[in-house]
């Protein structure tokens, strides 16, 4: 068996350790490209979503190198992702690949099913084996949202311009590379120092909150890397989902059985009052958040036709207005040139840039009347 | 009482209105769909949306100010493990966020995914904006459950809801057979389809939809699929489809699809792929808020054209070129 999987995000470092944890084949596949894209929309139906599409992409390429087995999670229901693993069986099936697609999930056919599917990556040992990879793997995993996270603070302060990204090009570059999970391990601890070193502004800079579908917030390929190009701009990009984050509420809290406290849900509440699958309740309930917490804008992103985040758009106009926050939505496709996403971006940052600047006068201005 | 004439009016319409009536409502139906409705579901729908959701949009806004309230129910799934799709969970959200002056919403949640029984609590729920009198709403519920059941008998008897909301004739059986298939309110709404049964008819050519199936029929393709499809709605599309590959009794499946439909992209795809491996034609035909003006004309003759031609010469001619 040679494994392979879909890309999202940080995913694939934690699948790669895992992977390599266990000795498994695999093959990495390369990273997105226009080409990943290229190759998925051509092969998949016209209004099916982005995140689909680059699936296919990249299962072509890295069936092109050799993998046989596709490992995906699935679910089942309410939103198309629940029944992607079908879509990719057939299409793949019509092109005449015979990879087998191996969907994770809990479905109808109930545990017996998923232990089945596991067991194809224990190489038949007991499933206990996978409990320390899995560990270490998802140990990786925070660590890497951790990275990311702690570039999106030093970006828009660094007082050499650049040095984030140079950081974060150079630790991307040597991910590829590495060959143990020790090797990983200390290239991440390694990185995060290197960012803690950066020498720092001290300025209150414009801050925004980056909310949508999870796919497009998560994989930096199908977001323009916003959160780079915003902390370019000198602005404070917090993005409000991390994949290490919904394993931990979805897997492993509700695994345990442990309650957590959905604060977004509150506050999402006079707008929506129940979840309906994707992630709209957290694009409502964090933008609201964002906005208590004193943000100065939104962005919204989210795969063309996607269903919860079409309706989450729909109800935006009412926290935006109760709120006077600003908000930007990214409908992101294949047709849309970078160009088109870029300047939206580029004026959007402006605008707040400039509202902040006008709130500061304003203050001093009125501290000033204040004294006289 | 105001009821939007969309999305699942039309599928649950007998059942919604005898209710409200029993307990002595009026019911109010917005408008049939036309341009003004078309245009302010523009207005004030999210661009993002699909043709049906904008109508929703659009014949809610015609009811203001001519209804006490409005019934907009939030919903989630209509059967056992099942969902549909989850613009419906969030319709009521949307309206209120959009729509200016809106009367009172009843905005009952209707949620039978983990236990069919809750389904009698959301009409009293509903009754009580009503009455109080508990015994009357009951009573309003059984009665409005045998209407629906016998829309949907009459239904499955082959009288298609474009015969009984439009009054449409279909023509003898001498003609092409087809099988039209799609979500409810694409197929049946017929001025977002341009007429399209109408049209059909006036080429005599005989119809089913999969609501003239048996649901065992159904149940029984539906089950064959690998991953149950938890859309209760592609669920019935996708079972009468299967069930098509094996009885090969029609002439070819038209697909109806709104423009941006995330359901239908993934289902409208999966009926193509095995409709193509049991070599029966298949159509989509996808509307827009153009649609009602031109152009679905041609690309429906160019279908029956097609069909025509293939069973003149009597051949397995491929049907995908
Ligand atoms: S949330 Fe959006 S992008 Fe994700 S599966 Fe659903 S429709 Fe597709
Ligand atoms: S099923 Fe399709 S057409 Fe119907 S509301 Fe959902 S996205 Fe729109």
């Amino acid at each position: 068996m040679i494994a392979t999987f879909p890309h999202m995000g940080n995913i694939y470092i934690m699948v790669k350790t895992l992977f390599d944890e266990m000795g498994i084949d695999y093959v990495l596949p390369p990273k997105c490209s226009k080409k990943t894209l290229e190759i998925g929309a051509k092969y998949s139906p016209e209004m099916a979503c982005l995140p689909l599409k680059i699936n296919i992409g990249n299962f072509i390429e890295s069936i092109e190198k050799g993998a046989d087995t596709i490992f995906i999670t699935g679910a089942c229901g309410p939103c198309r992702f629940g029944y992607y693993a079908e879509m990719h069986r057939e299409i793949l099936r019509d092109l005449g690949y015979d990879a087998e697609v191996v969907a994770l999930e809990i479905n109808e056919k109930g545990l017996k099913d998923l232990i089945a599917k596991l067991k194809k990556l224990t190489g038949g040992k007991k499933l206990a084996s996978l409990a320390k990879p899995l560990f270490k793997a998802y140990k990786a995993l925070c660590m890497a949202d951790k990275i990311d996270e702690l570039s999106y603070q030093t970006r828009p302060l660094e007082i050499t311009k650049g040095q984030t990204d140079k950081v974060i090009d150079d630790y991307r570059n040597k991910l590829l590379e590495t060959k143990s999970v020790k090797e990983t391990f200390e290239l991440m601890r390694d990185t995060e120092q290197r960012l803690l070193n950066i020498e720092l502004e001290r300025k209150d800079t414009v801050k925004v909150g980056i909310v949508g579908e999870i796919y497009t917030l998560i994989e930096p390929f199908t977001n323009l890397h916003i959160e780079k190009i915003l902390g370019n701009m000198g602005i404070t990009a917090h993005r409000s989902l991390y994949i290490s984050q919904w394993i931990k509420e979805h897997i492993i809290k509700q695994g345990l059985h442990i309650k957590s406290k959905k604060e977004f849900a509150v506050a999402a509440k006079p707008y929506l009052k129940t979840h309906i699958g994707g992630h709209a309740l957290e694009t409502i309930g964090n933008s609201v958040l964002y906005a208590r917490g004193g943000y100065d804008g939104v962005v919204q992103i989210y795969p063309l036709t996607c269903m919860p985040e079409i309706v989450a758009d729909g109800i935006m106009p009412a926290v935006r207005k109760d709120y006077d926050l600003p908000s930007l939505t990214l409908v992101m496709d294949e047709i849309t040139g970078e160009a088109g996403y870029l300047t939206r971006i580029d004026a959007f940052a402006d605008m707040l840039i400039r509202r902040k600047q006008l709130r500061e006068e304003k203050k001093k201005n009125e501290v000033l009347l204040l004294r006289h | 009482m105001g009821i939007p004439r969309a999305l699942l009016y039309y599928e649950y319409y007998p059942l919604w209105k005898t209710f409200f009536e029993e307990l002595g409502a009026e019911v109010v139906l917005s408008a049939k769909t036309n341009k003004k409705i078309i245009e302010s579901g523009l207005t004030y729908c999210v661009n993002e949306a699909c043709l049906p959701v904008k109508i929703f949009h659009g014949a809610v806004s015609d009811l203001i100010g001519k209804v006490d309230c409005v019934f907009l129910p939030r919903i989630i799934s209509v059967a056992k493990r099942e969902y549909i799709c989850p613009k419906f969970s969030g319709l009521p959200d949307m309206i209120r966020s959009s729509l200016p002056n809106l009367p009172p919403v009843i905005d009952t949640e209707i949620k039978l995914r983990l236990s069919d029984k809750t389904l009698k609590e959301a009409f009293i729920y509903t009754g009580k904006f009503i009455t109080d009198n508990i015994a009357k709403i009951i009573k309003a519920y059984h009665k409005a459950l045998r209407a629906h059941g016998d829309f949907v008998a009459k239904t499955q008897k082959g009288v298609l809801p474009a015969q009984i909301f439009d009054g449409y004739r279909p023509p003898q059986p001498k003609g092409l057979k087809i099988a039209v298939v799609g979500h409810i309110y694409n197929l049946f709404d017929s001025y977002a389809n341009n007429n399209l049964f109408k049209r059909l008819y006036q080429n005599d050519i005989s119809v089913i939809t999969p609501e003239t199936l048996q649901t065992k029929i159904i149940d029984e393709s539906a089950d064959k699929l690998n991953k149950k499809l938890f859309w209760s709605f592609a669920r019935k599309i996708m079972g009468a489809v299967i069930h098509f590959t094996q009885t090969k009794d029609i002439d070819g499946v038209m697909y109806i699809m709104s423009f941006g439909c995330g359901i239908d992209s993934f289902i409208a795809d999966l009926c193509e792929r095995k409709l193509k491996r049991a070599n029966i034609p298949f159509y989509l035909l996808v509307i827009d808020e153009h649609s009602g003006e031109a152009g679905l004309d041609t690309r429906i003759e160019a279908f029956v054209d097609m069909l025509k031609r293939r069973k003149t010469n009597d051949s397995d001619l491929s049907a995908h070129g």
